[in-house]
């Protein structure tokens, strides 16, 4: 089932390179820096996929005590945090020669910034703590709070600033690229939330493994 | 009618321990002087850079003494195992941090008065107008600090390295907090009304709201066995 | 006298990390008996004595007060206990007073100001009610807490080392105090290392070594030195 699952996000990864390098079009102004983007976009997507998952699966564990559900949402925070670690670095690899800077503090660099400071935290707060019952309860908590301040965050910062171009495929009047840009996304976005699913997964599957040995 | 009872008994406990003691207060008070100095140091004698930089310079003073108050609440717990005690009180847990919020929003709201009337002697700050809609937001904002801070506080208590994890998990959680409240605090200083910052009143409105439900609702999980 | 338990510990394993303190124990308490439950350090006396008082989950097996289980329904457990544990439970800036108002009141009881001072009578304390703990000793300390369990009469008690830092006249008065709750109908548990005062009181006694009972008996007409040999043999044959 796991196996199945791996295959499958290789080749949509694979499918995914090949659009982002054959099918997408060179961009007129950016030229060939552009197509980070498709790296780019679809590792912070994936992030936020991850960081709600982590929110329920923190909720169920909550309510049923479940160690599966909290392997769930230490699994997810452990791959969000590395997806929006790394779409932060492909941004800046992106912003350099775009922008002319590694980092600006507009709205959704911050916001991004934040979310990859407030998940770094949680990791930390699970390292600390020797219990596992209690790393769990604690991270559910932590989790929970953290899922409902993430709207929060994002309108003090987009109020606090905004310089960014707006979202390139969510946004008031729909999509406005051309569905050469589109699909190539779509493709890699799916792609990595696979990726994601696959990495929850197999870490779900260790945590349990490391669980039942020391039981 | 006994939650009330419990909630009440909790912030009398600990504003009798730091009426007597003093502990906290006496610290924050000292740091505050200090942060004074430092500020002074860094900004320098230029009142038009002051001026800019005050709403956040003054933020900075609150979350600092925030970090370091919040940070002690349940120390106190620990002394003689008395953590344990609250554990293994029977009935709804949230009566106890509801209690644990009254006494360090009292215990904060002092500080920051007292943080406040020294930047108003040594800044020379003319709040005037300003005042009514200053105490608005300091409130609303401290009580989000306080709400998070307060079950934050509990969760870290007894954790490795306390210290290091508390500010590190409280102020990226707090952010949304710190930017509504200095923005506001900037615009009011400069004679705006309250109205002008009526959007980042609601922010922390929205905020107060979301982090005292989700404490109370989720306290009982972090003072269980 | 019921003659079903009050407590029931039915094969507990606790584990730490990836050290098992306790490794499958069993005992049984019923209304009325008070069980001395002997140790060495770090044998899991305390330990065991934390999952019973609702504070540790086991990590596998399981304990019932009155039915209901500790690990399932704590909230159902814990009006029913008294614990007396290693710390005093006394915030050193309140006086002896506030501290068992304000422990009575989060515990959910009516603090009547008649019945603090009558319980601070109870253990010697009426003189100091309304002095600050932090002048307090530590054997004062104890009374208190004592005083404070006294207050809520559980109908379980659970007690860490209850004679120790205690004078001759508090432990003679605390023998008195615990015969007293036992006729009363409680059941008691008490974690020792020493042969102390506690053997005075215990119907029987149980030795803790190598994560199980190792030993298991009624005190009967045992004498100090009978219970230090059985100890010793129980003790280290199983280390």
């Amino acid at each position: 089932m796991v196996k199945t699952l791996g295959w499958l996000t290789a080749a949509a990864l694979a499918a995914g390179l090949v659009m982002a390098f054959g099918v997408a079009p060179r961009e007129v102004t950016q030229g060939n820096v552009q197509r980070i983007m498709y790296v780019h976009v679809p590792l912070i997507l994936a992030s936020y996929v991850a960081f709600v998952v982590l929110a329920v699966a923190s909720l169920v564990y909550l309510v049923r005590r479940d160690p599966a559900a909290d392997g769930v949402a230490h699994a997810s925070g452990e791959v969000g945090v590395m997806f929006v670690g790394l779409g932060i670095a492909t941004g800046s690899i992106w912003g350099k020669p775009t922008w002319g800077t590694w980092w600006t503090w507009d709205a959704r660099l911050t916001s991004v910034a934040i979310l990859f400071v407030m998940y770094l935290g949680y990791l930390l707060l699970r390292g600390t703590i020797d219990d596992p019952e209690r790393a769990a309860r604690y991270c559910a908590v932590l989790g929970i709070v953290a899922a409902l301040d993430i709207p929060l965050v994002h309108f003090s910062v987009y109020w606090w600033r905004t310089l960014h171009q707006p979202p390139s495929l969510m946004k008031p009047g729909g999509f406005t690229g051309s569905s050469s840009i589109l699909w190539p996304l779509l493709v890699n976005l799916l792609a990595f939330i696979l990726l994601y699913v696959y990495f929850v997964a197999r870490r779900a599957r260790l945590l349990r493994a490391q669980a039942e040995a020391i039981a | 009618m006994s939650y009330a009872r419990r909630a009440l008994a909790v912030a009398w406990k600990d504003l009798a321990v730091e009426r007597r003691s003093k502990e906290t207060l006496n610290a924050l008070v000292f740091f505050s002087l200090l942060l004074l100095f430092v500020f002074q140091f860094t900004l320098g004698g230029d009142r038009e850079r002051l001026a800019a930089v005050l709403p956040g310079v003054l933020w900075l003073g609150f979350v600092l003494s925030a970090l370091l108050a919040l940070g002690r609440t349940f120390l106190v717990e620990r002394e003689h195992d008395c953590w344990e005690g609250l554990l293994l009180a029977p009935g709804d847990k949230s009566a106890i941090y509801l209690g644990k919020l009254a006494g360090n929003l009292a215990l904060m709201l002092v500080v920051e008065a007292l943080v406040l009337g020294l930047f108003v002697v040594f800044f020379d700050i003319d709040l005037g107008r300003a005042l009514p809609g200053l105490l608005v937001v300091v409130l609303l904002g401290t009580l989000g600090l306080a709400a998070v801070g307060t079950l934050f506080a509990a969760m870290t208590a007894n954790v490795r390295a306390r210290e290091l994890l508390f500010p590190v998990l409280l102020l990226p959680v707090q952010i949304p907090v710190l930017l509504a409240t200095v923005k506001a605090t900037e615009a009011l200083l400069l004679g705006e009304p309250l109205g002008a910052v009526g959007h980042w009143v609601k922010l922390l409105l929205a905020a107060d709201v979301v982090y005292v439900v989700v404490s109370l609702l989720t306290f009982d999980v972090v003072l269980e066995a | 006298m019921s003659v079903e338990p009050v407590v029931r510990i039915i094969g507990v394993r606790k584990v730490f990390g990836l050290v098992a303190v306790l490794d499958s124990v069993s005992l049984d308490i019923r209304a009325g008996e008070a069980v001395a439950l002997l140790g060495a350090n770090g044998a899991g006396k305390t330990t065991l004595l934390k999952i019973l008082a609702t504070l540790l989950r086991p990590t596998r097996g399981a304990a019932t007060i009155a039915g209901h289980d500790v690990a399932r329904a704590p909230e159902a457990v814990r009006p029913l206990l008294g614990v007396v544990a290693h710390g005093a439970w006394v915030y050193d800036d309140l006086t002896a007073r506030e501290n068992l108002r304000f422990w009575a009141t989060v515990g959910g009881l009516d603090a009547y100001a008649d019945d603090l001072t009558v319980a601070l009578a109870g253990v010697g304390l009426e003189r100091v009610a309304d002095a600050r703990v932090r002048t307090f000793s530590a054997g004062m300390k104890r009374r208190l807490s004592l005083a404070r369990v006294m207050l809520a009469r559980p109908r379980v008690l659970l007690l860490d080392e209850p004679f120790a830092g205690l004078d001759q006249r508090a432990r003679k008065w605390l023998e008195g105090r615990l015969e007293a709750m036992k006729a009363a109908g409680a059941a008691l548990l008490m974690v020792t290392h020493s042969f102390g005062r506690e053997l005075g009181i215990a119907d029987r006694l149980a030795v803790l070594a190598g994560g199980r009972i190792a030993l298991d008996t009624a005190r009967g007409t045992l004498g100090p030195d009978d219970v230090q040999r059985l100890y010793a043999a129980h003790a280290e044959e199983s280390a």
